[in-house]
């Protein structure tokens, strides 16, 4: 057990410690610090004959002495330590410890404002700036002169395409089963149970199968690039590519675009079809439809210009995926967790860019008299 | 080096009165400096006194706040884009961590400047790609990614993409900054031969004494106190003849005996030699 005790003789203190003096064993020394501010003390020496084993808890506790000395104007006198507690205790600072002023955070709504706005502004023009690139790129591309490496974009495309049919597959499909459950639980009230294909197949089309799989890509291959870009950056990799006036845009955001705007709208009619699928089988087990029947429902219900629809939404989807992801990316700090926190962010913003530009096309699919 | 000589007069990069910061922090400022061409230019200083800022300065990542950068006579961050990009195919630069491509191989990684600017056949390529890498003694590694590479593999395959486009001037960040001592001395001699080798500019940041003392001919202290260059020349000169404290704690410091320290790269040279094979 660490104990301590505390002698006095004409002006000078002496500390005798004894036990073991390490970080599990607690030691209280409020009244060691009281006595030491004895006015009449002029310095203070230490006795460690009895002194066992010691760690960080002694030094600890010789600091408290050192700064205690210090401001009572006591000679803090290390010689009876041992040599390399003495020298730990010196490398320590004397001076007692400065409370530190707290940073005033004052609220200042119109400064906080106008500097959220202006930082707005300047990602609105770094975003427009990179999708000017972007389409710059897109164009060159279509030339045939775009900078960038095909085995990039294969790689991307692989990525965005075969790897993610069976999420965006088990997914529809679900989906599609969900519906024609609950579809045939409300319908039977109206002994409209005849009407589950068309419930299936026009909301899929339309609207389930498209949002759905963009969704699952956002989180699937959108958090991949921006978490892939934020380590590039972290890495120099993009400061590498601009000192060489590769423009970014066009090396590493389109590839990520082009694939993805090349797989979604078929991921969609693959998801559209699936979500079918699960509603068949639904229809067949618990409302005795045959596969025929359904499918005929579906083909009078559902127009072909639905598709063409569908398949344009999913491709403006691919572009904000791609676009966002790789943006909130680049603006990344540069750390490990920045990485993960892009991701995320890139992931929150993809899920609600796609609900917005859904609502804009519900819109105006409206206004076209659909 | 004849050529050198000749053009001594005419710095091949000069910056004037140039402040870096960011909003109201300054980095530095009043910064004035010229490097020759055909030398090695040390940027040196303390942690945090902004060295790697300046590079990137220079290097055209991050413009200054005010003052003027000149390469080869242009007035560097009053060009267009456009130029500057231009411009910046003429440097050859070896990031602090490498910087390597990540998903690229070590041959990829050489060879992507190349396929950017260049009009060189496939055949001509490798086998410029396999040049580059034998000059930094990484001809084997070609087919690695960069994950697959030590610390030093990364540093000389970096410095093999920055030699990719032949640049004029070569700018270093911390070359030998997490290498061990044999290592750091190998990179340094090894940018001492392609200096000579290829007769570019070197412009080396770096709180690393050996190094600086080995392959420096000139070179600027930078202070993180004043925030500004508070003494100038190679290290050898600032050690043995500023007076100011700054300079004299910093070059006396890490800097084992340096009675005995022989400014030049031949006695590590020997060294090394001694010590085993050559690359």
């Amino acid at each position: 057990m660490p104990a301590w005790e505390f002698r006095s003789a004409n002006g000078a203190g002496m500390i005798a410690l004894s036990g073991d003096w390490l970080t599990r064993s607690r030691v209280h020394a409020p009244e060691l610090a009281r006595r030491c501010r004895d006015p009449t003390l002029r310095r203070l020496g230490f006795d460690t004959s009895q002194l066992g084993r010691w760690d960080t808890m002694l030094v600890a506790f010789l600091w408290d002495i050192k700064r205690a000395a210090a401001a009572g104007g006591m000679v803090f006198d290390d010689s009876g330590l041992p040599p390399s507690a003495r020298e730990l205790v010196s490398l320590l600072p004397a001076a007692p410890r400065q409370p530190r002023t707290p940073v005033q955070h004052r609220l200042r709504p119109l400064s906080w404002t106008l500097t959220q706005a202006v930082n707005l502004l300047v990602d609105v023009g770094s975003s427009a700036v990179l999708v000017v690139g972007t389409a710059a790129g897109s164009a060159r591309l279509l030339l045939g002169r775009a900078r960038f490496r095909g085995a990039d974009l294969l790689a991307d495309l692989l990525n965005a395409g075969p790897r993610a049919v069976a999420i965006v597959g088990t997914v529809n499909f679900l989906v599609g089963a969900i519906l024609a459950f609950i579809g045939a639980a409300e319908l039977r009230q109206y002994a409209a149970q005849a009407y589950v294909p068309n419930l299936v197949g026009v909301a899929s089309v339309r609207e389930l199968a498209s949002v759905v799989t963009a969704i699952v890509m956002a989180g699937r291959t959108g958090g991949a690039y921006a978490a892939r870009i934020a380590a590039m950056r972290s890495n120099d990799e993009i400061a590498a590519l601009q000192v060489l006036g590769i423009p970014v845009s066009e090396f590493l955001i389109l590839p990520a675009v082009v694939s993805l705007c090349l797989a979604m709208p078929i991921l969609y009619l693959l998801g559209c079809f699936i979500a079918m699928v699960g509603g068949l089988a639904v229809s067949i087990l618990s409302l005795g439809f045959t596969a025929f029947q359904y499918l005929r429902e579906t083909v009078d219900a559902v127009p072909l210009s639905d598709f063409v629809f569908g398949a344009i939404k999913s491709i403006a989807f691919a572009a904000l995926i791609g676009a966002v992801s790789c943006q909130i990316g680049l603006k990344a700090a540069r750390s490990a967790r920045a990485a993960g926190d892009a991701a995320t962010g890139a992931v929150v913003a993809n899920i609600l860019g796609i609900i917005a530009l859904d609502a804009l096309f519900a819109v105006m699919m409206d206004a076209s008299g659909r | 080096m004849g050529a050198n000589r000749l053009l001594e007069g005419a710095p091949i990069l000069s910056l004037r009165d140039v402040r870096i910061g960011y909003g109201d922090t300054v980095v530095q400022q009043q910064l004035s400096f010229d490097v020759q061409r055909g030398s090695v230019f040390a940027i040196m200083g303390g942690s945090g006194a902004g060295k790697s800022t300046v590079l990137n300065t220079m290097i055209g990542l991050a413009p200054p706040q005010a003052g003027t950068v000149t390469f080869a006579g242009e007035n560097y961050w009053a060009l267009p884009v456009d130029e500057r990009a231009h411009i910046g195919r003429r440097f050859g630069v070896l990031f602090q961590t490498g910087a390597l491509w990540s998903s690229l191989t070590v041959g990829q990684n050489v060879a992507l400047p190349m396929q950017m600017f260049t009009n060189l056949d496939r055949r001509t390529m490798r086998r410029f790609v396999e040049l580059k890498l034998a000059l930094v003694g990484l001809e084997d590694a070609a087919d690695l990614l960069p994950a697959q590479l030590s610390g030093g593999m990364a540093k000389r395959a970096g410095l093999a993409r920055a030699l990719a486009l032949d640049p004029e001037i070569l700018f270093l960040d911390e070359p030998s900054a997490g290498l061990d001592p044999v290592a750091a001395r190998r990179l340094d001699d090894l940018i001492l031969d392609l200096r000579d080798a290829l007769g570019a500019t070197i412009v080396v940041v770096s709180h690393d004494l050996l190094s600086l003392f080995a392959i420096a001919d000139d070179g600027v202290f930078l202070d993180a106190g004043t925030r500004s260059a508070i003494a100038r020349g190679s290290a050898a000169q600032l050690r043995d003849q500023s007076e100011d404290p700054q300079v004299q704690a910093f070059m006396r410091r890490e800097n084992p005996g340096s009675a005995g320290l022989h400014p030049s790269p031949y006695l590590e040279d020997k060294l090394w030699q001694a010590s085993g094979s050559r690359r």
